[in-house]
């Protein structure tokens, strides 16, 4: 048998684990670990500027790709840089490995150089963690977290690896296990039957019926048979902003986003419905408004992997735990086999409600805000040229604020992965390194970071790895010259006392900076350019493209809901009128 | 209302902390706990008490049985059980109060495990809520210390918590 360094089974192991790219950033901890990836070539390592960066890559490339993502860190600040990026996959369920170098088992509690309690700091945003202690553990160590970071639920997982650990001096057996299983941690994937009895019985029986769909149906591949389903139902489908892209966009059953920022459509329908099925969905705060007030007639039938979710916030009447594709082929199946049809008649009206809804004040039914002309142009336009220029076809990742909900918004996802954003963590600076994270697993898909001029100065410094690494993605900055989210609250519940948002012309030239690190920069402050603009952006194929697009700074993202103490339907529609 | 949950849990370094840390991390109190290896080394159990209402101790029971070191969970106080916590607790006893205070521990059952001069070190075991009413009993000046070491319990019957 081979014997190999710590170092080198480390690398080996998360080869074999399936990891082709591997995000990072060298430190002394980690040291023994990047001389081993110096001596192969299995892996690609990817050196970003600064570790949350890396795991934000990592995330992007698990989100696009379904695989789990891998960053190495070194200990110290290494270690809790990446906790940001760590917190943001946890919150969405991201299946994620993340190495950590760690001072040396001898000076663990000393206060040593760069000495950080990694698997203490991380443990209330991990799925799991292993301090690896020896040698010979490593492999197995390796093939255990990949497993619960990918099963069940996904999860960030954390290996803290003490330096050491990985010795080149101290060489053991290699041995990576065939099979890896945990006695504690049986993940429930198929869903009792007698429960999706009651769920199909209850779900043909509705007369006002809403499919919620959310992230879990995408983590699941489960987008086919919810569309399945739908279909077979004629049922509206709404999506969380985890879920867009679970269910095709721009079809006629979609009635858009549904919470705060969601459609008047896609609120009302769910407000006035009598059966609700979730699925994949967490029924979030940013979903449900007031819970009290949530779907006041609506029979809530949940599916969902994680038995936590289940009636934590909202009270499920039908609660199914096992995997979402599962459950719905089981769905799909008892429906089949019934041979029983949802009542016509009610579901004809319900439709002609929606109908009427949609044209009262959807957003896909007629313009809800001013039109843009000369020199205002409306961050909703940005998002809709976009969407033109890349024929709906671009994953588009997104950083935290206005911007991000106008694509959410706007762009009309037809595919699960193609949108990528920080949803429950609500992640400023996520956007552009995991558009570099996207860009590797897909290097001939057109990738747009939306974002805007607050997002985007969070990381930054990944332009440099952008030029390193030729990760050419278009960064579509919606420069509003504000924290235009923050700025939309003071508008809404400050008096319009604007608290800090402002950069008294400290703005860099966005153009010029881009420059420097070797891309291109285009500065659109006419809306009559805009199309033209975007179009010249997408089509440098091989270069990153900054985009500062001056936007109207007095925009607000609508609908809104009213709150607190607002019900789903309770909306407003624009500055001066709610429902 | 008061729970007493039990957890059978991988006898690792960390699978402790991930249990107070979920519990503070939450929102949820921990009333008392006590946790040793059982006879298979490789597994510790730990049991806690702790209050709230059926919603809360639902989740509770959800999120440590998410927790990956954790293999099962049970709360006792859904069945009949058994409840024992043991308190040692030294009091001051010097003249006509030494004969009085030995009653009261005899009363409740409890025994005298070290003497001096001053006073008496009592041990006493059974529910908790004995323990506090043997506490009541005691003139409260003369309680020197206490040192109680929580609940611990087994569900009646052929019930179990094991593998």
């Amino acid at each position: 048998m081979e014997l190999m360094s710590g170092g080198d089974i480390l690398v080996r192991a998360l080869h074999e684990a399936g990891v082709e790219h591997l995000w990072g950033y060298p430190g002394g901890a980690a040291l023994h670990i990047y001389d081993a990836i110096f001596r192969q070539d299995q892996l690609k390592h990817i050196l970003c500027r600064h570790e949350q960066a890396a795991v934000h890559a990592a995330d992007g490339y698990a989100r696009a790709t379904g695989k789990v993502g891998a960053a190495l860190v070194t200990s110290g600040p290494g270690a809790t840089n990446a906790i940001t990026g760590i917190a943001t996959a946890y919150m969405d369920s991201i299946p994620m490995v993340v190495v950590s170098g760690q001072v040396t088992q001898d000076k663990i509690g000393d206060d040593a150089f760069q000495e950080t309690d990694m698997v203490g700091i991380s443990r209330p945003i991990v799925k799991h963690s292993f301090m690896v202690r020896r040698q010979e553990d490593i492999a197995e160590t390796i093939a255990k977290a990949f497993y619960i970071a990918s099963t069940g639920r996904p999860g960030p997982v954390v290996v803290d690896i003490p330096k050491d650990v990985t010795d080149p001096n101290v060489k053991v057996a290699y041995k990576y296990p065939e099979k890896t299983r945990i006695r504690s941690y049986q993940p429930t994937t198929k869903g009792h039957s007698g429960q999706i009895k009651r769920a199909v019985k209850t779900l043909l029986a509705a007369k006002k019926p809403v499919i919620y769909a959310g992230g879990g149906v995408i983590m699941a591949e489960a987008s086919e048979y919810l569309t399945e389903l739908a279909k077979l139902l004629n049922y509206p489908v709404t999506n969380t902003l985890m879920g867009l892209g679970c269910y095709p966009g721009s079809d006629r059953q979609f009635l858009g986003m549904l919470g705060m920022h969601g459609t008047f459509e896609a609120n009302t329908a769910m407000h006035h419905a009598d059966v609700i099925l979730a699925v994949g969905a967490r029924f979030d705060d940013r979903v449900t408004n007031t819970p009290a007030k949530f779907c006041p007639e609506a029979t809530i039938i949940h599916i969902d992997i994680d038995p936590t979710s289940i009636s934590k916030t909202v009270n499920a009447d039908i609660p199914i735990v096992g995997s979402c594709d599962v459950v719905l082929q089981d769905m799909l199946d008892q429906i089949r086999d019934t041979g029983k049809k949802p009542d016509q008649e009610a579901l004809g009206g319900w439709w002609r409600q929606i109908d009427e809804w949609r044209a009262r004040h959807g957003l896909y039914t007629a313009s809800r805000y001013e039109p843009s002309s000369g020199s205002v142009i409306k961050p909703q336009d940005v998002i809709k040229s976009l969407y033109k220029i890349t024929q709906g076809q671009a994953f588009v990742t997104s950083d935290v604020g206005q911007h991000q909900m106008f694509a959410a918004q706007y762009y009309l996802f037809d595919k699960p992965r193609r949108w990528i954003n920080s949803g429950g963590l609500g992640t400023m600076g996520f956007g552009l390194p995991a558009a570099m994270g996207v860009k590797m697993a897909h290097p001939d898909a057109d990738v747009a970071c939306v974002t805007g001029e607050g997002s985007i100065q969070m990381c930054i410094q990944e332009l440099s790895t952008c030029t390193q690494h030729q990760l050419p993605v278009k960064i579509i900055t919606l420069n509003n010259q504000a924290l235009g989210m923050v700025k939309q609250w003071q508008d809404m519940q400050y008096g319009s006392r604007y608290s800090h948002i402002l950069y008294e012309d400290s703005l860099p030239d966005f153009v010029r900076l881009a420059e420097a690190y070797g891309h291109v920069g285009i500065k659109v402050t006419s809306f009559d350019e805009l199309d033209e603009k975007m179009a010249e952006c997408f089509a440098m194929k091989d270069r990153t493209v900054f985009m500062d697009i001056y936007v109207d700074p007095s925009e607000h993202v609508y609908p809104m809901h009213v709150a607190p103490n607002g019900a789903m339907r309770d909306l407003w529609l624009s500055k001066t009128e709610r429902t | 209302m008061r729970r007493i949950i039990s957890i059978l849990m991988e006898n690792e370094p960390g699978a402790l902390s991930r249990v107070v840390g979920l519990f503070s991390q939450r929102g949820y109190n921990i009333d008392s706990l006590t946790v040793a290896p059982i006879e298979d080394q490789s597994l510790s159990r730990l049991t806690l008490t702790t209050t709230g209402d059926d919603k809360i101790i639902e989740q509770i029971t959800k999120q440590l049985n998410k927790l990956i070191d954790v293999v099962k969970v049970i709360d006792l106080t859904d069945g009949p059980h058994v409840e024992r916590e043991l308190m040692l607790l030294k009091v001051r006893a010097g003249g006509a109060q030494r004969a009085e205070i030995k009653r009261t521990v005899d009363i409740f059952r409890g025994q005298i495990v070290d003497v001096s001069t001053t006073g008496y070190t009592v041990q006493i075991a059974g529910a908790s809520s004995k323990l506090d009413a043997f506490i009541a009993a005691l003139p409260e000046a003369d309680i020197v210390e206490v040192a109680r070491t929580g609940v611990s319990g087994l569900s009646r019957g052929d019930k179990s918590l094991r593998l």
